[in-house]
């Protein structure tokens, strides 16, 4: 049984599951992270801005994607951002943009409904005196929230935001339905081409459980390590 | 928890319809020199190719895309090149499979499908294709301790196919018109519908009989597989696919393709993927050309007709 | 710009012969309405068992518990989906692979057996977190009043901790049926499958995600409304969500 697996297909194309694969991967998880983070947080202070349309747009926003799948969204993302690009643009034809950029758009404002919604617990979990005593000295909107608000939220929040950027790493592996080469599509090329699923998915499943549990491990560490300054 | 307010949702679905019309802009004159246009300002073409569509666009040992299909695409590239008198243009490679490529082309991504896309009537409404590269039939593939070889023998068994191509459309029609109850299984790419077959999970794969062979050539036993001798259609032409309503970049496509297989490097070019030994495995797929495509590369088309190929 | 739109394509007979394009989507709703509740059931029942046992005075089950939860949270849903659906079968003896493998709806009980499972290391982690949530006095008295410790859980721990969980276990379910969509991968011909086929057959791409799209927003709003009627129903006055 056993006996019939051939492990060293692994070793064969390490260069190009790790060079080309996880380096695609880990660059959509990382940029991701880092829009999703941003966007979600522009997302979260509309939500909290107190001006009814504004509120409302972002409510929808989250409420929208946060009940569609992400395959469904990664399918018409990867279809209609050029023509969106056109639309914008005023273009006479779609724009071009690559698999790597239409993925990271994706994901970026995918994972900003997730992200807006920790940032606003965040936010709502800093005592209202903050902000009044911020704008009694004089600082504007803007001012209290750069200076005052957002670096309490964001650090009182950090578990929570890279927990969910342990799920984004995961969920990168979802573009693997447009056969674009990630980590999961890299391994499955060679799978599909030597006949070699076993030995293949085996290693790719260990791969992500691996990076997937120092992280994780890591992050209950910063939460133990926060929990007692606070 | 979170709240969703069915009003806002209601606003979202008016908001998808209000963006419906921005499709139908009206055709600008300027689209008359649409990719061409294109490829010009950007200084590169983008092609699509297949991860397992031997020997005419797959990957080889190295992960690069390569094959029969693609070599004439770069033929097409060298003309485009010349056509716009480039110095330098870039060649973009991108992955595309049976289910991703029409609306990948469609929406710009790429400009050129360098694979084995069946040239049919329907999909003629919204693509376009260079000259016929080559002629196949559906058939499928099993094994031979299975004893399968007409469609009828697959009644009630799992057959699989791959989501996206003429061939799973013509298995679902087939088996709803003769009621066959066939449980179809959608693969995303050739090598894993093949793979079904050869761990069990399918009796059968539906495929064009071109890329079966290779398969059967390229699998660890080859002696274990038949293809059928029953059809699913005709012999159905192959070509490039590269977008509908551009005729300047139709035209330079037709007159590299044409050009090529008129030249003696169109039938070397046959020999090269189809009777001689090709990566990643030096398999002979020993495929001589028929005198249908013969005819056709001394006579280029594009017709999507599978009669308008035949051989008097 | 080559996109023709086509909203009456809906209503134009699919190529299976059995119907309309809108027959195939809603067929595929069903597909996925019926593998999520499996899921949700396979997911419900374990992940409870698994939080309880992160909540018992054992190491050993704690630990149990531990490593389950781990398992399934540190790998995507799609690779435990292949090893499922692709691994598994090989790996067993070839009859009872062959068997798995000829399974006439393998991919349906591998999504719902897959996705369930995914979700469950979730809920375990939810209904520990109830469970904690409970002040220490309600288990000292139940153990006071005599009770085993099977019995303090059904009658005193879950009732109350299951009240306190169910918003979060609304957003689990409801991330399970977006989970399903995940299934298409192995070949499960669900409501994003649906509409990816019907986008392969009539070229329109953006009619048939849209359609899906409404109607996986049609869903939500179903279970939203549906969960916040349990949710005052069960309620229990004085606590958070009783009002």
């Amino acid at each position: 049984m056993i006996a019939n697996f051939d492990f060293d297909v692994i070793r064969r194309s390490l260069g190009y599951l790790f060079l080309d694969g996880m380096t695609f991967t880990l660059m959509l998880t990382g940029l991701a992270t880092f829009g999703g983070i941003i966007w979600g947080t522009l997302i979260a202070m509309m939500r909290l801005s107190g001006v009814w349309v504004l509120s409302r747009i972002a409510q929808l926003y989250v409420d929208l994607m946060r009940s569609l799948p992400l395959v469904l969204v990664i399918f018409w993302f990867y279809f209609l951002v050029p023509y969106i690009g056109q639309w914008l643009t005023g273009a006479s034809r779609p724009i071009r943009v690559g698999a790597f950029e239409s993925s990271l758009l994706t994901f970026t404002l995918f994972e900003a409904a997730y992200y807006a919604e920790i940032m606003r617990a965040g936010i709502q979990s800093i005592s209202k005196g903050q902000p009044a005593a911020a704008s009694a000295l004089g600082l504007t909107y803007w001012q209290t929230m750069r200076y005052v608000v957002l670096p309490q939220a964001f650090r009182n929040m950090l578990p929570v935001l890279l927990t969910q950027t342990i799920v984004l790493f995961q969920d990168t592996s979802l573009v693997y339905v447009l056969s674009i080469t990630d980590f999961l599509g890299a391994a499955s090329k060679v799978a599909q081409r030597d006949g070699r699923l076993v030995e293949m998915y085996l290693f790719a499943a260990l791969v992500y459980f691996v990076i997937s549990s120092i992280a994780s491990f890591g992050v209950r560490r910063l939460q133990a390590r926060i929990a007692i300054v606070r | 928890m979170r709240r969703v307010s069915g009003m806002g949702l209601a606003v979202v679905v008016a908001w998808f319809a209000a963006q419906a019309p921005l499709g139908e802009a009206p055709a600008r004159a300027d689209e008359l020199s649409g990719t061409l246009k294109k490829i010009r300002e950007t200084g590169s073409i983008a092609l699509g190719f297949r991860d397992s569509s031997i020997p005419f666009s797959y990957l080889d040992n190295n992960q690069k895309p390569i094959g029969y299909a693609l070599d004439i695409c770069y033929a097409v590239v060298d003309a485009v090149k010349k056509e716009l008198k480039l110095d330098k243009l870039a060649v973009e490679l991108v992955p595309v499979s049976s289910s991703t490529r029409i609306p990948l082309l469609a929406n710009g991504t790429i400009d050129l499908e360098c694979g084995s896309t069946t040239n049919n009537p329907e999909r003629q409404r919204q693509v376009a294709f260079g000259h016929t590269h080559f002629l196949t039939a559906t058939r499928f593939i099993s094994k031979k301790t299975n004893r399968l070889d007409t469609i009828e023998d697959l009644r009630g068994k799992p057959v699989v196919a791959t989501s996206g191509t003429s061939n799973i459309k013509q298995l679902i029609e087939t088996n709803a018109a003769r009621h066959l109850g066939i449980n179809v299984i959608h693969a995303k790419d050739h090598a894993e519908a093949f793979l079904m077959v050869e761990n069990d999970r399918a009796v059968a794969f539906v495929m064009d009989d071109i890329l079966l062979a290779a398969f059967a050539v390229g699998s660890k036993n080859p002696d274990a597989y038949v293809i059928s001798s029953d059809s699913f259609s005709k012999p159905e032409p192959c070509g490039i696919m590269l977008r509908r309503d551009d005729p300047a970049f139709k035209k330079v496509v037709d007159e590299a393709t044409s050009a090529l297989y008129r030249s003696p490097e169109g039938p070397k070019l046959y020999d090269k993927w189809f009777m001689q030994k090709i990566p990643p495995r030096g398999l002979d797929l020993n495929v001589p050309m028929g005198a249908e495509l013969k005819h056709e590369f001394a006579n280029p088309s594009d017709s999507s007709d599978p009669d308008a190929y035949k051989v008097m | 710009m080559n996109y023709h739109w086509n909203w009456h394509i809906f209503f134009e007979p699919s190529p299976n012969g059995t119907g309309t394009y809108l027959d195939m989507l809603l067929s595929g709703l069903m597909v996925t309405i019926v593998t999520s509740l499996a899921a949700w059931v396979i997911a419900l029942a374990t992940g409870a068992i698994v939080g309880v046992m992160r909540t018992l005075p054992s190491k050993v089950a704690n630990f149990f518990g531990f490593c389950y939860v781990e398992f399934f949270r540190n790998m995507p849903l799609l690779v435990q989906l292949f090893l499922w659906f692709f691994v598994l079968p090989e790996l067993l003896p070839h009859a009872w692979g062959l068997w798995l493998k000829q399974l006439p709806n393998a991919p349906f009980y591998t999504a719902a057996i897959g996705t369930g499972l995914f979700m469950s290391a979730r809920v375990a982690e939810q209904t520990r977190a109830g469970i904690n949530s409970l002040p220490r006095g309600q288990k000292m008295a139940a153990t006071a009043l005599g009770l085993r410790t099977a019995q303090v859980y059904r009658y005193v721990l879950l009732p109350i901790s299951f009240r306190i969980i169910l918003p979060p276990l609304t957003s689990e379910f409801l991330s399970t049926i977006k989970n399903t969509s995940v299934a298409l991968t192995i070949g499960l011909i669900e409501l994003t499958a649906e509409a990816r086929a019907m986008q392969e057959f009539s070229f329109q791409v953006f009619e048939a995600f849209t359609a899906a799209t409404v109607l996986y927003l049609l869903i939500n709003i179903v279970v939203v409304i549906a969960m916040h009627f349990v949710e005052r129903r069960v309620a229990i006055p004085g606590y958070i969500s009783g009002k």
